[in-house]
C-alpha cells in the first residue's frame, strides 16, 4: 500500500500527522506531507486508512498495491 | 526613530467602512424556520439542531427576509459545496446582520484573512500558517496547562463553579493575548470586544458602530505601543511583515489582529464550555474518559462535531438560482458547519455524541481555503483544558440545567454554565 496527498486539496487540517505521524507530517505552513516515498508496511495500513477516512478534504490517496 | 505614518490615519480610514449598505433591523419570535430564519432569536440559542433536522427534511435551503434576504443551507452536500465555491460566494462579510459593507471591499475584505476572497486570501493567509502549525503552538501547551491549573487552583473551597464563566472563558483569552503581546489583564474587555462583535449584530447601527469603535481604538492602542516597544508577538509581526515587497496597510494590521482576538477567543471557549456541559450531563462518558485517557482526542473530535461553534457567513455574488434557490446578488448565506455536522447522510447516528467515533470526517474548522487558521490551537487549548478538568476534578453535574445559557448568534457555547463539582 501507498498514500499520496492531493495538494490541491490539502487544506492543512493536519487529522493524518495527528493519527498517523509515522506516515505524514506537516511543511511550515501545516500543509500535511507524506513521509518518505508513502509506502505504507503491512501493519501501518490500519492506520492509512484512518488518517484517509478521517481527513475534511478527502485530499489523501491510498493506492492498493496489487 | 520616525513615526510609522501608517497608523496615524487608521480612524479616519475606518469612515469608509460605513458606506456599506444597511438593512431594516427585524426582531421577534420565527414565524416559520424555512421561510424567517433568524440565528439571533433565543429558540436557535438555545437548542439550534431540532430546527437544523426538521429544515433538512422539509427544505433543505431555508430562507429568511429579514437582515435583507438569507440563505441557510443546511445539508453537509451544500455547506461544502458552498464552502468550495469561491467564485459565486464571497467572504467579503463573515458575519450575517444588518449591514453588508461596500463590494469595493473585496478581495481584502475587513478582517483579512477571514473576510478576504481569491488571489489576495491566498497571500494573506500564507503570512500567518507558520504562527499556527502544530508545531508552533506545541510550544505553547506547557504554559497553557499550568494556567488552567491556575484557574482550578482558584475553586478552592467552591462547591458550585461556572465552567464556562471561571474556566473555559479564560484559556483562550490568555493564549491569544500572549501571542499578540497584549496585557493579560485585559481579558474583560476582550469578552466586551467579542459581544459587541458577534453577538451585538441587531443593535441600532450607531451603537454597533460605536462598540466596533471601541474595539479599534483599543488595537490601535496597542499598535502604538508596540512600534515604541516592539517585542517577539504578532502584533509586532503583523507591523513589520511585507507583502507584495511593501508593509502592510494599517487596516489590514488591525483588521487581522481584530480576528485573531475575536476569533481567538470565543471559539475555543465555546468548545471548552460545550465539552465540558457534555460531560458535566453524562456521566457515562466523563467516567469512561477517566478510565481510558488516551480516548480523549478521538472524543474532542465528535464534540467538536456534535457541539461545533462556529457558523460562517457568506454573500452572494450575482443573482443566479442554485441547487433550487433563487438567490439574488448580496442575498446573505448563513454557512451552518454545525448542522453540515449533524447531517445524517454523512455520519452514522448524526444526533447522537459517540465518544469512540473513529471515522469522523466534520467540518468544525470549516471547509476549502479558510480552514481555520487557529485549528491546531484551538485542538491544544481544548485538549489541555478537558486534560487538566478530568485529572482535577473528580466529579462534576449540572447544578441547575435551567441556568446554563447558550450565546447567540454564529458562535454557539455555553456562556453561563454553573457545575456542582468535587
Amino acid at each position: 500500500m501507498k498514500v499520496q496527498i492531493n495538494s490541491e486539496r490539502c487544506q492543512g487540517h493536519g487529522r493524518c500527522y495527528d493519527l498517523a505521524d509515522d506516515l505524514f507530517g506537516d511543511d511550515d505552513e501545516g500543509f500535511g506531507q507524506v513521509l518518505g516515498e508513502g509506502v505504507v508496511p503491512p501493519e501501518k495500513e490500519r492506520e492509512a486508512r484512518l488518517a484517509a477516512a478521517n481527513c475534511p478534504e478527502r485530499a489523501i490517496e491510498i493506492l492498493e498495491e496489487t | 526613530m520616525t513615526v510609522d505614518d501608517r497608523f496615524i490615519r487608521v480612524e479616519a480610514d475606518q469612515d469608509e467602512e460605513l458606506l456599506g449598505t444597511r438593512s431594516e433591523i427585524i426582531t421577534g419570535p420565527v414565524s416559520d424556520w424555512a421561510t424567517d430564519f433568524s440565528h439571533l432569536e433565543p429558540e436557535w440559542s438555545a437548542d439550534p439542531y431540532p430546527i437544523q433536522d426538521d429544515l433538512r427534511q422539509r427544505c433543505p435551503i431555508a430562507h429568511t427576509g429579514r437582515f435583507g434576504g438569507g440563505w441557510l443551507p443546511v445539508r453537509y452536500e451544500d455547506v461544502a459545496a458552498i464552502a468550495y465555491d469561491t467564485e459565486r460566494f464571497s467572504s467579503r462579510s463573515i458575519i450575517m446582520g444588518n449591514f453588508r459593507p461596500p463590494p469595493e471591499l473585496a478581495p481584502v475584505g475587513g478582517s483579512p484573512p477571514i473576510s478576504s476572497d481569491p488571489p489576495f486570501h491566498h497571500d494573506a493567509r500564507k503570512l500567518l500558517l507558520p504562527a499556527f502549525t502544530k508545531g508552533a503552538v506545541a510550544k505553547l501547551e506547557p504554559a497553557t496547562r499550568a494556567f488552567c491549573h491556575s484557574l482550578i487552583d482558584a475553586f478552592e473551597g467552591q462547591d458550585v463553579v461556572d465552567a464556562a464563566y471561571d474556566y473555559a472563558q479564560h484559556i483562550p483569552m490568555r493564549v491569544i493575548a500572549d501571542m499578540l503581546g497584549f496585557p493579560q489583564a485585559d481579558g474583560p474587555r476582550f469578552r466586551e470586544f467579542v459581544e459587541s462583535t458577534l453577538e451585538g449584530i441587531n443593535l441600532p447601527p450607531e451603537e454597533r458602530i460605536a462598540r466596533m469603535g471601541k474595539l479599534f481604538d483599543y488595537l490601535l492602542a496597542q499598535i502604538h505601543d508596540h512600534l515604541e516597544r516592539p517585542r517577539e508577538d504578532l502584533t509586532t509581526f503583523l507591523i513589520n511583515v511585507e507583502l507584495y515587497g511593501r508593509k502592510l496597510e494599517a487596516d489590514h494590521v488591525a483588521g487581522t489582529m481584530a480576528l485573531l482576538l475575536i476569533a481567538g477567543i470565543d471559539t475555543t471557549w465555546s468548545a471548552i464550555g460545550a465539552s465540558l456541559w457534555h460531560l458535566a450531563k453524562t456521566p457515562a462518558d466523563r467516567e469512561r474518559l477517566l478510565a481510558e485517557p488516551g480516548l480523549l482526542p478521538t472524543a474532542m473530535e465528535e464534540f467538536l462535531r456534535a457541539y461545533a461553534p462556529v457558523t460562517m457567513a457568506r454573500l452572494v455574488k450575482e443573482d443566479m438560482s442554485w441547487h433550487g434557490a433563487d438567490m439574488k446578488a448580496d442575498d446573505w448565506i448563513l454557512l451552518s458547519f454545525p448542522a453540515a455536522n449533524r447531517d445524517p447522510a454523512q455520519f452514522d447516528r448524526a444526533g447522537d455524541v459517540v465518544i469512540d467515533r473513529a471515522v469522523n470526517r466534520h467540518a468544525a474548522f470549516g471547509l476549502g481555503i479558510h480552514r481555520c487558521v487557529g485549528s491546531h490551537l484551538a485542538r491544544m487549548e481544548l485538549r489541555v483544558a478537558l486534560e487538566v478538568w478530568l485529572e482535577r476534578i473528580r466529579t462534576s453535574s449540572l447544578d441547575d440545567p435551567s441556568a446554563v445559557r447558550w450565546s447567540a448568534g454564529q458562535i454557539r457555547g455555553p456562556r453561563a454554565l454553573p457545575l456542582r463539582i468535587s
